[in-house]
């Protein structure tokens, strides 16, 4: 009755092949599945794949408005990879990026006439501190309350929004903005600089690159790294091995945290040049199928992140081009990460034929005589 | 003093109906075994569902069941991925709450701002009349009564049922329950959709009752604060009823010292649901040894039968 036609045979190892093949089918299906929704909506799939996908990077401000856009993403997404890599489930990116907006922006705003080589290297190291202060508190409650970092992290977000609020609607509100809620314009010395002329490529989309690139090194070729890949793998090993578990899920927390402070305190003096109240489009959450996407690897964090990156842009251009609402990048983001969990039974699984009952039946009697 | 309480009152339980559905159902799902961090997501294309079929038909009823389809139809997806692609069942309901912001924030981008047919309260003859008790407790619409029938109807199945005992067999040990020959993945099927189609509820007594308009991200954050109360409770229905009634309280207190133009800044005050639920999460799993006992000891545990 039932005819059962696949299943799911483990493999027995992991499948190198599908360790990369399983993104890129992912991706694909993605694609098809957003065309189809496209069409639902009425709109021709293939001019609205293409101008989601394409259109965005042709043009001359195309590739300047991706790397804008992907550099706080892979800053984030390549410290969730180390994060998740030792099992800690910080989620609350979007917090501790905010925080690091806030102390890096705080600074700005305290000292409007100091000198650049002072200013913004003070402010790199405030927008990390800022990000480690946020996700510092989620690792005290973990390892000294035992409270689940997955709610603790998310729970701080929406502070870290509401503490936002309050500091760019009152006490660094703008006294000349006509009262809206934003700050001052930063001082040129707070100000990223930009690294090509006429484009927007700020020292943020250099860093990004290069952290993660750091992050990957500490992943795999220290000690650190070694501990935090047994802890997150095989716990009791970790403890046999005498590592500290409180320890390791500190340094976990404090590596992503200060860089999704970075990432924010880039993203306010680089891309925005002020703090107000929407200083990010969800940057925090993206980095979460960032670090999936690019298979919990640091490295593997630039290409995702570019990819998402993407997936923003093209949001823009299908809300101008064609009238959309730009949630089309929430729905591309979310239906990516369903596919590339999916796909990714693949790595440890053969799917393999079983055929109908009735073939199967054939077969035994086969066998039988 | 009698109105203020009782303003209080009727306040309080409007506010704490949405965390008291979402969090019987997150309940179950998690009894079973699975963790679906994805109630955010549910409750909000639940919220959108159910407001667009309300608005489209005029009828809030059937808002309300269209909301616990889509509620269950997303349970499903995060069943499919999770159970049978034996996916993570973290990045799974994440995934499963970014795309519902997405979903719901595409399909209720023509609904902003207009208005739809609310849930109509109830109106007991002579009860409703009653001073005090009547409006506390027969001027509500159905959806709250629901809450506690179904609260009720959980802890009842749970505990005293042959099919409430399997399904916790289930999510302690999947291994034994299966040996057994009990259908491990069905029933894991089923305890998740039935958590989607209550968090679809929820959503929709936000968008039909609470505050009967479209916004999006409209559910701020309660299906997480659903999330914590099921840990909160240690997973027991009595518990979860007082959770519930504590963060609606902690929420609407935040809305009414704002109203009375209190000398503090909104966004402090708007905090306090999130900060409670931090510093009650904190209270809560101090006790490691009760948090380990009570837990279903399978949860968020992949299963694949090998024989």
């Amino acid at each position: 009755m039932s005819a059962v036609l696949f299943r799911f045979e483990p493999r027995g190892e992991r499948s190198t092949l599908w360790v990369y093949g399983s993104p890129v089918l992912a991706i694909l299906l993605t694609i098809v599945s957003t065309g189809i929704i496209f069409a639902a909506m009425g709109q021709p799939p293939a001019r609205a794949v293409y101008t989601f996908l394409v259109e965005p990077l042709v043009g001359p401000s195309g590739i300047s408005a991706l790397l804008v856009k992907a550099s706080p993403l892979i800053m984030m997404g390549a410290g969730l990879s180390v994060c998740y890599r030792a099992n800690v489930w910080n989620i609350g990116c979007e917090g501790q990026f905010t925080l690091g907006a806030i102390f890096a922006g705080g600074l700005a705003i305290a000292m409007p006439d100091a000198s650049f080589w002072f200013l913004f290297p003070a402010m790199i190291l405030f927008g990390c501190l800022g990000g480690m202060f946020w996700a510092g508190i989620v690792a005290w409650l973990r390892t000294r309350f035992n409270a689940n970092e997955i709610l603790t992290s998310l729970m701080l977000t929406y502070v870290a929004q509401l503490l936002l609020i309050y500091l760019v609607t009152g006490p660094w509100r703008d006294p000349k903005g006509f009262g809206f809620p934003q700050t001052a314009l930063f001082s040129d010395s707070a100000t990223a600089p930009i690294l090509f002329a006429h484009t927007n490529i700020h020292l943020g989309c250099l860093f990004a690159p290069l952290l993660a690139i750091a992050a990957w090194l500490v992943l795999s070729k220290s000690t650190l790294g070694f501990q935090l890949r047994v802890v997150g793998q095989a716990p009791r090993a970790a403890r046999f091995g005498g590592f500290s578990e409180a320890r390791l899920i500190w340094i976990a927390l404090l590596i992503s945290g200060g860089l999704a402070g970075l990432a924010g305190m880039f993203e306010v003096s680089g891309a925005i040049g002020q703090l107000t109240t929407t200083i990010s489009p969800g940057y925090g959450f993206t980095a979460v199928i960032v670090a999936f996407l690019g298979r919990l690897h640091p490295v593997g964090a630039i290409f995702a992140g570019l990819l998402l990156a993407l997936s923003y842009l093209g949001g823009n251009s299908a809300q101008i081009d064609l009238g959309m609402p730009n949630a089309v990048t929430g729905i591309f983001q979310g239906i990516l990460l369903f596919y590339l969990l999916g796909c990714d039974i693949l790595i440890l699984y053969r799917l393999k034929r079983t055929g109908t009952q009735a073939q199967t039946a054939k077969l035994a009697e086969g066998a039988a005589e | 003093m009698s109105f203020f309480l009782q303003s209080f009152l009727v306040s309080v339980i409007a506010a704490s109906t949405p965390l008291l559905l979402a969090a019987t159902g997150e309940l179950v799902a998690e009894k079973s075994g699975v963790l679906n961090l994805g109630v955010e997501g549910m409750m909000l294309v639940g919220a959108i569902a159910g407001f667009a079929t309300a608005h489209s038909t005029g009828n809030p009823f059937l808002g309300v069941i269209a909301a616990i389809f889509a509620g269950g139809a997303m349970a499903l997806i995060f069943g499919f991925l999770t159970l049978t692609m034996l996916a993570n069942q973290i990045a799974t309901g994440l995934a499963l709450t970014i795309f519902g912001r997405g979903f719901s924030a595409l399909m209720g981008a023509g609904f902003v701002g207009i208005a739809a047919p609310t849930l109509p309260k109830l109106k007991v003859p002579l009860l409703t009349e009653l001073p005090f008790i009547g409006p506390v407790l027969f001027g509500h619409d159905i959806l709250i009564y629901f809450s506690f029938v179904a609260l009720a109807a959980t802890g009842w199945f749970l505990y005293r049922t042959h099919a409430g005992l399997i399904l916790r067999a289930v999510g302690d040990s999947h291994d034994a329950a299966h040996a057994i020959g009990y259908p491990v993945i069905r029933i894991r099927y089923a305890a998740a959709m039935f958590g989607g189609a209550m968090a679809g509820l929820a959503g929709a007594y936000m968008s039909l009752s609470y505050s009967p308009l479209w916004a999006e991200d409209m559910t701020a954050g309660r299906g997480w604060i659903a999330l914590a109360l099921v840990v909160f409770s240690a997973w027991r229905p009595a518990w979860l009823l007082g959770g519930a009634y504590l963060f609606g309280g902690i929420m609407y207190l935040s809305l009414y010292v704002q109203g009375l133009g209190v000398p503090i800044p909104s966004p402090f005050v708007s905090s306090l649901p999130y900060l409670g639920t931090v510093l009650v999460l904190v209270i809560i799993s101090r006790d490691r040894r009760r948090i380990r006992l009570n837990q279903p000891a399978s949860l968020g545990r992949p299963f694949h039968a090998t024989a």
